[in-house]
């Protein structure tokens, strides 16, 4: 029987949550489409995390826990879904826009000659396909496209869809055997580096982002160190003692601008923009940031932008639905204290 | 030996990009640049066929306009050029374009490493980066931040590749295709030098036909371009002290039922 096949992305055992937000899009279809929504759970842990998807939504589960799958390769994880393509031909594959969710869907695609809606915002059956809304030209302008086909591939963006609220029921579980063994398998991990108190900007709520204007933090630096070394020092400060504590009573991930990346002050993970991530958090706040055209290229779609910056002439307040205008140094900490105060933390 | 690596030209990252009354996207006057995480694949792809003592060969797939990020490459350092063009391409998907980029990496024959950059920003996705790896049937390596070993001899690469989660070290058999992020390289500047030679550089353009492939019909297809929904305009100026500003901004947060 046809089904539309939701990919739940794992780590460790555990479920991305962004995961459940494809479990609801392919409720979505299934109801216009008169269709199941089945689960597939890969790796460690699958039969655990496929009766969640169950909660979430999902009315079976197809699992498959193999030593193989326990780390991410796209090689073992792409010949099975391909091969429960072929075998099953369900009408349509779903899955996070992540960087796994991107690459496997993508192959699968490619191996079944099946069309794919990439990084979409929206989607809905028509007539005998789907139809989806995506952002092109850097989030500049949106596109309609349509895509049909014996089975159409979905790769959803993070936060454009909402997942159910849980409620949990026992579902009926398919085990598959993997497609490849070991001895079949080429690629091999070598090591994996966990990165430390990394928080997903994607997936974040609240991002509180940080520009150029992290250098001009007051605390002074270690005595020796001048110039940039200096700057950089207090940016660094700055963000992990200034606008990380704002991001923790927020629940919510910091980001930077690429000049503040470029200048050594951050990790690159944390950019946002055009050569960053693209993010959509219900609150954007910037500091410190002028909101140059390529850093909303990445944030533009926030639902609200709050701009903290001394120049009151500076473009990103044109973005913004609340400015504060003033110093960053002072108007950050007493914004976390005053969260504090009536958040009750 | 060579590494391929594709690229595309797209709108200036700060040209106003809109859909005009007849649906077309136009930027303008604006110009056209390499399409920017392009620029981390074509230094890599320079920096790889120099250590292994091969040649970079850069390829786009698209109209007339993309011979300027082809030149652009020229003129950063890559030894070839090349396009692929045909009718049958307008509005393809990204199969039709794995299709034809596997198809034009076979043509140019001695190819052991496909570079791209992260993604395309005009289509707004990498899919067709992984479709082009599978249409070869080569190892797929993307998110690098850094390519540790690569031993052509052996036909070995060794990777590092960025998860949400972290950073895995890879090992995988070449031939392979490897999409770059931003951190791999600083991309050189195009010399005077090189921005002359470029100038002059005829770029070979091979249709459909040279590369003996037959597209399959697009299942995928845009239908219609839209500019997005208008802002909302509505701007507050929060003042006072800054204890002040942070009670009136909760206030309103908490009425956004945003926190
Ligand atoms: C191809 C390309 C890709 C790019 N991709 C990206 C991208 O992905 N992301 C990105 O962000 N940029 C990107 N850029 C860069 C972009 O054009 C800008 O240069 C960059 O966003 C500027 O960063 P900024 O706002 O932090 O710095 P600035 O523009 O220097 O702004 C600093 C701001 O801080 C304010 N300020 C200073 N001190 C204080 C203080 N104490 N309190 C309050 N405010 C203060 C200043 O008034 C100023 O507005 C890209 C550029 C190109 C060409």
């Amino acid at each position: 029987m046809s089904a539309i096949y939701v990919w739940i992305e794992t780590f460790k055992g555990k479920a991305n949550p962004t995961s459940w937000e494809a479990v609801a899009a392919g409720r979505m279809l299934a109801g216009s489409m008169n269709l199941p929504v089945t689960a597939l759970v890969f790796g460690e842990n699958a039969a655990a995390v496929a009766q969640e998807a169950g909660a979430f939504g999902a009315d079976n589960a197809i699992t498959c826990d193999d030593a193989t799958l326990s780390e991410f390769r796209l090689e073992p994880y792409a010949a099975l879904l391909t091969q429960l393509v072929k075998t099953n031909a369900p009408k349509a594959v779903l899955g996070i826009a992540s960087n796994r969710g991107r690459e496997l869907l993508a192959s699968s695609a490619a191996d079944t000659d099946s069309p794919m809606l990439a990084d979409v915002l929206d989607l809905s059956a028509s007539g005998d396909g789907l139809s989806a809304t995506r952002a092109v030209y850097a989030g500049k302008v949106l596109s309609d496209t349509n895509a049909s086909g014996a089975t159409v591939f979905v790769s959803l963006r993070s936060r454009a869809f909402k997942a159910a609220d849980p409620a949990p029921k026992q579902i009926p579980v398919t085990t598959a055997a993997p497609a490849l063994s070991e001895a079949q398998i080429a690629t091999k991990i070598e090591g994996f580096a966990e990165a430390a108190g990394t928080v997903n900007l994607s997936d974040a709520g609240v991002i509180v982002s940080g520009g150029r204007g992290m250098a001009n933090n007051p605390a002074n630096p270690p005595a020796g160190l001048s110039g940039d070394a200096a700057s950089v020092w207090k940016a660094q400060d700055g963000f992990a003692n200034v606008l990380q504590p704002l991001a923790d009573v927020l629940g919510g991930a910091v980001g930077a601008s690429r000049a503040a990346v470029d200048a050594g002050y951050i990790p690159y993970a944390h950019q946002v923009g055009q050569t960053g991530k693209t993010v959509s958090p219900d609150l954007y706040i910037a500091c410190g940031i002028s909101g140059a055209i390529q850093h909303q290229a990445g944030m533009r779609s926030s639902k609200i932008i709050v701009a903290i910056n001394k120049d009151a002439e500076s473009p990103i307040f044109k973005m913004a639905r609340f400015g504060l205008v003033g110093d960053l140094y002072q108007i950050i900490p007493a914004l976390t204290e005053e969260l504090k105060k009536r958040l009750g933390k | 030996m060579r590494i391929a690596v594709f690229t595309r030209s797209t709108p200036d990252t700060a040209a106003k990009v809109e859909v005009d009354a007849s649906g077309k996207v136009t930027w303008g006057d604006a110009a056209t640049v390499v399409n920017p995480w392009d620029e981390y694949a074509l230094e890599e792809a320079i920096v790889q066929a120099k250590n292994a003592g091969g040649k970079a060969a850069v390829i786009a797939i698209g109209a007339p306009m993309h011979d300027e990020a082809l030149k652009h490459s020229l003129a950063m350092g890559v030894d070839e050029a090349y396009r692929v063009w045909d009718d049958a391409l307008e509005g393809a998907d990204g199969l039709a374009y794995a299709t034809t980029a596997a198809a034009a990496v076979k043509q140019l024959g001695d190819v052991e490493l496909v570079l791209f950059g992260r993604d395309s920003v005009d289509v707004g996705t990498d899919q067709h980066i992984y479709a082009t790896a599978r249409k070869l049937g080569w190892t797929m390596l993307a998110y690098v931040s850094k390519i540790v070993s690569i031993d052509f001899a052996a036909k070995t690469i060794k990777v590092e590749k960025i998860l949400e989660q972290g950073k895995q070290v890879i090992t995988a058999p070449l031939p392979a295709v490897v999409s770059v992020l931003k951190d791999i390289n600083e991309p050189r500047y195009p010399s005077f030098i090189g921005i002359r030679k470029a100038q002059k550089a005829a770029i070979p353009v091979w249709s459909l036909g040279d590369l003996s492939v037959t597209l399959p019909a697009s299942a995928a297809r845009v239908t219609a371009f839209k500019n997005l929904p208008p802002r909302d305009t509505r701007f507050e100026l929060i003042s006072g002290t800054p204890q002040e500003q942070a009670a009136q901004l909760v206030d309103k947060l908490l009425e956004e039922k945003v926190l």
